[in-house]
This record gives C-alpha cells, sequence and structure tokens, in this order.
C-alpha cells in the first residue's frame, strides 16, 4: 500500500507530535505539513490528531530504546524556532526508525543537519540569556521579561531555580506568551496572554541607577568598537535589558497588577495551560 | 560621598584590567546559600560594554589610593585624581544586590595600596568575609593578591575566592625598573608560587577529606601589559608558555596600553591602544592552550613578532606548506587542529562524522569549518574544491585578503589596479 500525503493538525505540543508520529504510522499517511491550532487551508486532505498519553508514550517508548540522545536531540529541537520544525522533526524519526542510530555521529547528515543548526542556533540564544536576563525587584519578588527567538524557557529553568533557590521570581516570555514561576522550591511553566507589571520602588530604581553608572565607566573610550559590542550584544536583546533602559520603563506601558505570588504556584494544574516539555538535563 | 560617586571613580579606575572571566568553577546551589556559579565552561557574560569586553563580575576597587607611583597606572600617588575607597560592607551589599537582579557572576575585586599591602588585603578580606559568611554568597569571587602581602593573608584570601591573579603588568625586569620601581620581578613571581603550592596542596586534602577548604578551585591568572615598554611578542608569548608551565596558571591576559599619563618613558598620550598585537596574542595564546602548539613554533628570533596581516596559525601553516595538504577522511585529530579554520569543536565533528560517512566540502561546511581558510590546506577523498586556484607564491596574498575582512577594526585598503584578482 502506497502512503498518502496528508497534512496534520494537532495541539502544538511534544506529546501532541509524537501522536502524530503514531497516527501516521497507522493510518500510513505522510505528512507534508502541520498545523497548530489555527484554521488550516490545504488542497491535502487534512487529519486531525488528539493528543493521547497512551500513544505518546508508546511512541516515547520505542525511540528511547533506539537512542536516548536522539530523544534529547528531538526533545530540544521541538522548541526551537525553525521553519517547519515538524516536517523536519518527523524525517528525523523515521529515518532513526529505517536506520538505526549511526546518523547521529554526522552533523553533516542531511536529515539531521536542519536540527543540529537549530539547535546550535539556541543554545547560543541560551547561553546569552543566562547572562542577559535582567530582574527587578517588585516588592520581593523578583521579575524579569525575555524575547527570544526559540522557546528557552524550559532550558533556563534549571540554571534560574538553582541560582535564586531563596528568592520567589518570575520570568516572562514575550514572544511565547509564556511565564515561569519558582517559589518555595517549586517551579512551574504556563501561558500567560499578557503580563502587567507593577512600578519599581525607590530601592529598585537606586540599583539601576548604579547599574546603568557601572556600565558606562566600566567601557574604555579610547578602545570604543560598536561592532564588536554588537556581535556579542546583538541589539535584539537590549529591549529587556537595564543597562538600555530608562530607569522606570515600566511607566508609560499601562501595567499595574503584579502576578500573584505564590497563589499561582498552589492551583493544582494551570488552566487549559500546555505544560512544557521536561527537558532531562 | 554616595554610593554612584564612589561606583563611578572605583570602577573607573578598574577598567584597565582585562580579566573579566567567570570559568574554572562549577559550584551549584547549596541550602541557605545566595547563588551558584555559571554552569558553562566558558563562565557566563552578563553584558557587553560600548568597547565590546564582556562584564561579567563587578569590577572594582577597593580603593584608589595608592602608595605606589607606577609611570604607567592611574592610580600612582603623584596623579591628581579624585580617591575614594568603599567600606566593606557597603561593597558586599552593591555586590548582592547586583548579583540578586542578575546583573553579574560575582566580585572582581582588586585595589590600590593603602598604607602597606597587608592593610589593603585585610580590608579586601573584611569585604569577602561579609560576603562569604554573613551574607552565604555562593557565587564567583575574583580577587586580586597584592605583592608583597604576607603568606597568612594570601592564604586566607585564598579560602574566600575561587580565582586569585597577580599580575605582572610589565613583561620584563627592565620595564618594571624605569616604569613600576618600587615593584620588583621577585616580589611579584613569589605570591604566584604561593598560590600555586596552596592550591596543590588544597586539592589534595581535597582527595582525602571531602570538607577540607578549598583555596582558590578556580586557579590563578595574570595580566601583561601590551605596548607600554619595548618588549617583542616573542618575549610576552615565551614568559606566558612558561607562565602557564611553571606557576599552573589558568590564564594569562593581555592589555594594550591605553596611554593615560605624559611620561618620556612611556608611548604619547596620543598614541593608539595596539589593539591589533593583543589581538595576535590572544590568538596565539589559544594555540597554545587548545591547540597543542609551542610558543618556539610560533615565533623565533628570525621572527620575534607576529604578522600584521596574516593570523598566527595561517602564518605557522604558509611556512610549513611541507605539511600540507591535509587529507580530511585520514589525518589524526591532533593534525586536523593544526589546519588554519578548523578548530577543536570542527576536528571532533570531522573525526566522529568519518566514520561513517565520506564527507564532502559541503559537508565540512555544515560542521562550521571555515572553508575560506581551509580550503588551501586541506583534500576530501583525495580532492581539492573545484575551481580553486592557487600556488605556493600566490597563497600568501589569497590568505592575506580573507583575513582584512576579518580583523576586528579592519581598514578597507585602497584598491590598485594592478592587483591580481583571485
Amino acid at each position: 500500500m502506497v502512503w498518502s500525503e496528508v497534512v496534520f493538525q494537532y495541539d502544538g505540543t511534544f506529546d501532541g507530535f509524537l501522536c502524530c508520529v503514531y497516527e501516521s504510522y497507522v493510518h500510513k499517511e505522510f505528512p507534508i505539513a502541520f498545523f497548530g491550532d489555527e484554521e488550516c487551508f490545504s488542497l491535502y486532505a487534512v487529519r486531525t490528531v488528539i493528543t493521547q498519553r497512551d500513544h505518546a508514550k508508546r511512541i516515547l517508548r520505542s525511540l528511547v530504546q533506539r537512542s536516548v540522545p536522539a530523544v534529547q536531540v528531538l526533545r530540544r529541537a521541538f522548541l526551537t524556532c525553525m521553519e517547519d520544525k515538524e516536517v523536519h522533526l518527523y524525517a528525523f524519526v523515521r529515518k532513526l526508525y529505517a536506520e538505526g542510530v549511526a546518523f547521529l555521529k554526522n552533523q553533516s547528515d542531511p536529515v539531521y543537519y536542519p536540527l543540529a543548526l537549530a539547535i546550535r542556533h539556541m543554545n547560543g540564544e541560551l547561553e546569552k540569556l543566562r547572562g542577559f536576563v535582567r530582574f527587578s525587584d517588585y516588592n520581593g519578588v523578583l521579575g524579569a521579561e525575555i524575547e527570544p527567538k526559540n522557546r528557552v524557557l524550559p532550558l533556563l529553568r534549571s540554571h534560574f531555580c538553582n541560582r535564586y533557590a531563596n528568592e520567589a521570581f518570575f520570568i516572562f516570555d514575550r514572544t511565547h506568551r509564556e511565564i515561569l514561576l519558582y517559589a518555595k522550591g517549586q517551579s512551574r511553566i504556563f501561558p500567560v496572554d499578557q503580563l502587567q507589571l507593577t512600578l519599581p520602588g525607590e530601592e529598585e530604581i537606586h540599583y539601576r541607577a548604579l547599574w546603568k553608572r557601572f556600565y558606562e565607566t566600566i567601557s574604555i573610550k579610547e578602545r570604543n568598537n560598536p561592532s564588536g559590542q554588537r556581535s556579542f550584544l546583538p541589539k535584539r536583546y537590549r529591549g529587556t535589558m537595564t543597562e538600555f533602559l530608562p530607569l522606570d520603563h515600566e511607566r508609560g506601558n499601562n501595567r499595574v497588577t503584579p502576578p500573584e505570588f505564590p497563589g499561582v504556584l498552589s492551583v493544582p494544574s494551570a488552566p487549559d495551560g500546555i505544560p512544557a516539555p521536561e527537558i532531562p538535563q | 560621598m554616595d554610593l554612584l560617586d564612589k561606583l563611578t571613580i572605583l570602577a573607573d579606575a578598574a577598567k584597565y584590567d582585562a580579566a573579566c572571566t567567570s570559568s574554572g568553577v562549577r559550584r551549584g546551589f547549596q541550602p541557605g546559600k545566595i547563588g551558584n556559579t555559571s554552569s558553562s565552561i566558558a563562565g557566563c557574560c552578563h553584558s557587553f560594554s560600548a568597547d565590546g569586553r564582556c562584564i561579567t563580575l563587578l569590577k572594582v576597587l577597593m580603593t584608589n589610593s595608592c602608595v605606589y607611583d607606577c609611570k604607567y597606572c592611574v592610580n600612582r600617588r603623584s596623579n591628581e585624581t579624585r580617591r575614594a575607597a568603599f567600606t566593606p560592607r557597603e561593597l558586599a551589599d552593591l555586590t548582592i544586590g547586583f548579583y540578586r537582579r542578575n546583573y553579574i557572576e560575582g566580585i572582581f575585586l582588586s585595589s590600590g595600596v593603602l598604607r602597606n599591602p597587608d592593610y589593603t588585603t585585610e580590608q579586601m578580606i573584611r569585604c569577602l568575609h561579609i560576603l562569604r559568611h554573613e551574607y552565604a554568597f555562593n557565587g564567583y569571587i575574583h580577587a586580586k593578591a597584592i605583592p608583597g602581602t604576607s603568606p597568612e593573608l594570601i592564604h586566607q584570601l585564598g579560602l574566600l575566592a575561587d580565582r586569585l591573579s597577580v599580575n605582572i603588568e610589565l613583561p620584563s625586569e627592565a620595564g618594571l625598573q624605569t616604569l613600576a620601581p618600587d615593584k620588583t620581578k621577585s616580589a611579584i613571581l613569589r605570591p604566584m608560587g604561593l598560590i600555586r603550592d596552596q592550591a596543590a596542596q588544597s586539592k589534595a586534602e581535597l582527595v582525602k577529606y571531602k570538607h577540607a577548604p578549598s583555596f582558590a578551585p578556580a586557579g590563578q591568572s595574570t595580566q601583561l601589559i601590551v605596548g607600554a615598554t619595548g618588549d617583542s611578542d616573542k618575549h610576552i608569548l615565551y614568559l606566558t608558555q612558561s607562565l602557564y608551565r611553571r606557576y599552573r596558571l589558568k590564564r594569562v591576559f593581555y592589555s594594550a596600553y591605553v596611554p593615560v599619563v605624559e611620561s618620556s618613558l612611556l608611548p604619547a598620550l596620543n598614541s593608539k591602544p595596539p589593539l591589533l598585537r593583543e589581538h595576535r596574542l590572544y590568538q596565539a595564546d589559544w594555540l597554545l592552550r587548545f591547540y597543542g602548539f609551542q610558543a618556539e613554533e610560533l615565533l623565533s628570533d628570525e621572527q620575534p613578532d607576529f604578522n600584521p596581516r596574516l593570523d598566527p596559525k595561517c602564518n605557522w601553516a604558509v611556512n610549513h606548506l611541507e605539511l600540507f595538504p591535509v587529507e580530511i577522511m585520514q589525518a589524526d585529530y591532533e593534525m586536523l587542529l593544526r589546519v588554519p579554520g578548523i578548530g577543536p569543536l570542527g576536528a571532533r565533528r570531522i573525526v566522529s562524522a568519518r566514520r561513517i560517512s565520506h564527507l564532502t566540502y559541503e559537508d565540512l561546511k555544515k560542521m562550521g569549518i571555515v572553508l575560506k581558510r581551509a580550503q588551501f590546506f586541506i583534500t576530501c577523498n583525495g580532492k581539492i574544491p573545484a575551481g580553486l586556484r592557487f600556488s605556493a607564491a600566490t597563497l600568501i596574498g589569497q590568505l592575506e585578503r580573507i583575513e582584512q575582512g576579518l580583523l576586528p577594526d579592519a581598514v578597507p585598503e585602497q584598491l590598485s589596479l594592478f592587483d591580481n584578482a583571485g
């Protein structure tokens, strides 16, 4: 029987993607494109995939049996902003089933390369963000905003939960509209449409002023090198960094309420949230 | 004087120190303590200043008052400048405030010499003690060991810090005599030897007792000023190599001399800092530490200074054409590392991939090999890249043209009608 070409529509989660793999093999259907919840128009037949835990588990188990590192590649690549991400991931899964794990040794393998490249790009962003995330103290709670290209929150989670284990903090991802909350040894990631920040207090403004002054003073003007600075600290990161923002940047953004703390964490499961995939470190 | 003023003066006075890394130690979260150190091997950069340099630590002086009168230094006694000093607690609070906001990985504490080296070091220890023990700060601390400090105080400092450094600054005894008459080579090298020995002892004890105190676990580093004296690149690089070998240094930093003071003994005030020279030294330093090169291979009496038009690796390769081309499918890892355009990561990827696949030039590009440079020195399955034309005579010119676009502050060269393309 010949495989027919279809378009898959699924819920955008990693488990959902695994279910797509499952359905594809069950129905002998080859996905040429994937859509999320948005309406999809296509000349091809559309299969809507309902996420079912046991199907996802079955696929995951079979993948883990073949190679744990391959599953890590899949999980990481799923968080990247690569175009047609699912198509590349699907090709990767098929090759893994068909040929085994050897091609993972070759970064230039035509099926592995797009994933490897996207992960390299994401790792670069991650490394930068570990340093570039800027917290502000909002009445004892630390808060930060980021605008990453990739969905990095699940990967920043362990670093910041470790660093600020004694604090309560949140990081809001403006691009993907999700938030990481941490308090008292527990962390959670869930979608948030909009975040309204309270105005900073006097002490916060004082520290911002000190940091801005340090930042300007530490540069040696005889060595001025804007292009070098731009390549290490691209402009797209600067919109959330204290040293490039006015002292009270929250003002005028019609922001009022701080996120509830730590009440949000005690909700047993986030309402209709997409739980971010756990990343084994 | 308020804190903002102090910070301005004491950061300004510290900015010529090039060392700003938070690498060399991985310490996770510990219950009851604040923070951790970076999980990455390379440390963590928190920002980049307008000069393109990484900011990872709160780099300040305890005080910029100094009893010494080193000619090259902004903090010398005879310089008329505003003086300030942090109190230990002030600085500890500032560090915590910055660390909580993820501005920094920790603190890099240095100081001018107030009264005498021991008194100065005691002030630094007091600040770091508040940080480590009162505030339970678990982040990164880099402290400067001041030459002339007594061994007991250096020992205490090392127990509080992750990294210690002693700056040599002037690469030769002659330079010291003219520019820093209060310092001698042996006074600088003594604490370095001390730090090396105590770190080794602490490591040995940690093997035996789990809770033995660790002394400067991220090792020690130093800084050499480039261009304040007449020392050649060869002298500086050979010195670097012997520091790595004899004193087990983790890093040697180079700082292009920025003329800050009018002196007949120093470069004129309007002369530009020798940034290209500094860049070449860093490139060569990398070759020593990660590529298996020896200083003697890079510079010699015949060529005591780096070629400004070619990076040290290319320069070495064009002088050893008898070793090339290298066959990608067969050359061992060490030889791959010697090919211009191939780094440790690329070499590892090649070694791993060639076991299962015949590699093409397209594949190499995907692995992050800089083919622009590597193409002249390799064959892939016995073939050179299609369309590549060069001879031993044209090679240097071709490489120089590539290098031109890569330099940090490349000055476009005027094109000549007779410049042969290709």
